[in-house]
């Protein structure tokens, strides 16, 4: 699935233009990018959350060179999937796709 | 930031469209995404990341408080990846 999927699914549903759809749908994920990019966490209910953590410097090797090296303080984003989801993908129910 | 603050900042920039609409939009994507994730589909969001399905072998396990064997079948967890850009993004 690709954002070119969700596009389609959301023209489907909602009586809007392929356009605006598409331009809708980025607008989301930009909105999910901006909010991450300033540290702050999104917690999206029956989905999962997204937070940006903070490492600390530590010290590495280049696993090809066996070369020590420093990494260097950096931000990661974890996902944490909900239970919901987690629940949701391992049931046995027949998904039924609401059109 | 929760569901329904990314349904209102939507809201703010589609003037066009009525929370309502916006509310619906949100519930649809994400929706969307996990019926993807249970059929066992990849899904690949240029610039922000992927989510994909892991599966976790069946094992044996202990019940930590009576030391009983227990058996713990095998199980799908969804996995994301950051995309390029929004890892980049976040170091700026």
């Amino acid at each position: 699935m690709t954002k070119a999927d969700l596009v389609e699914v959301i023209y489907e549903k909602v009586g809007l233009s392929k356009k605006e759809a598409k331009e809708i749908v980025e607008m989301i994920f930009s909105i999910m990018k901006e909010t991450l990019k300033e540290g702050e966490k999104i917690k999206i209910s029956g989905f999962g959350n997204f937070v940006v953590r903070e490492k600390k410097p530590r010290r590495g090797r280049n696993p090809q060179t066996g070369e020590d090296l420093e990494i260097s303080a950096r931000r990661v984003l974890t996902f944490k999937a909900s239970q919901l989801l987690k629940e949701y993908i391992n049931s046995a129910e027949t998904e039924e796709v609401s059109q | 930031m929760t569901k329904s603050e990314l349904v209102e900042r939507l809201s703010e920039k589609l003037e066009f469209l009525t929370k309502k609409d916006c509310e619906l939009i949100v519930e649809t994507v994400f929706e969307s995404m996990k019926e993807a994730l249970k059929r066992g589909e990849k899904i690949e969001i240029r610039g922000f990341g992927s989510f994909t399905i892991r599966v976790r072998k069946a094992k044996t396990g202990r019940n930590p408080k009576t030391g009983e064997k227990v058996f713990i079948p095998e199980k799908k967890v969804p996995f994301f990846k950051v995309g390029k850009e929004l890892r980049e993004m976040i170091n700026e």
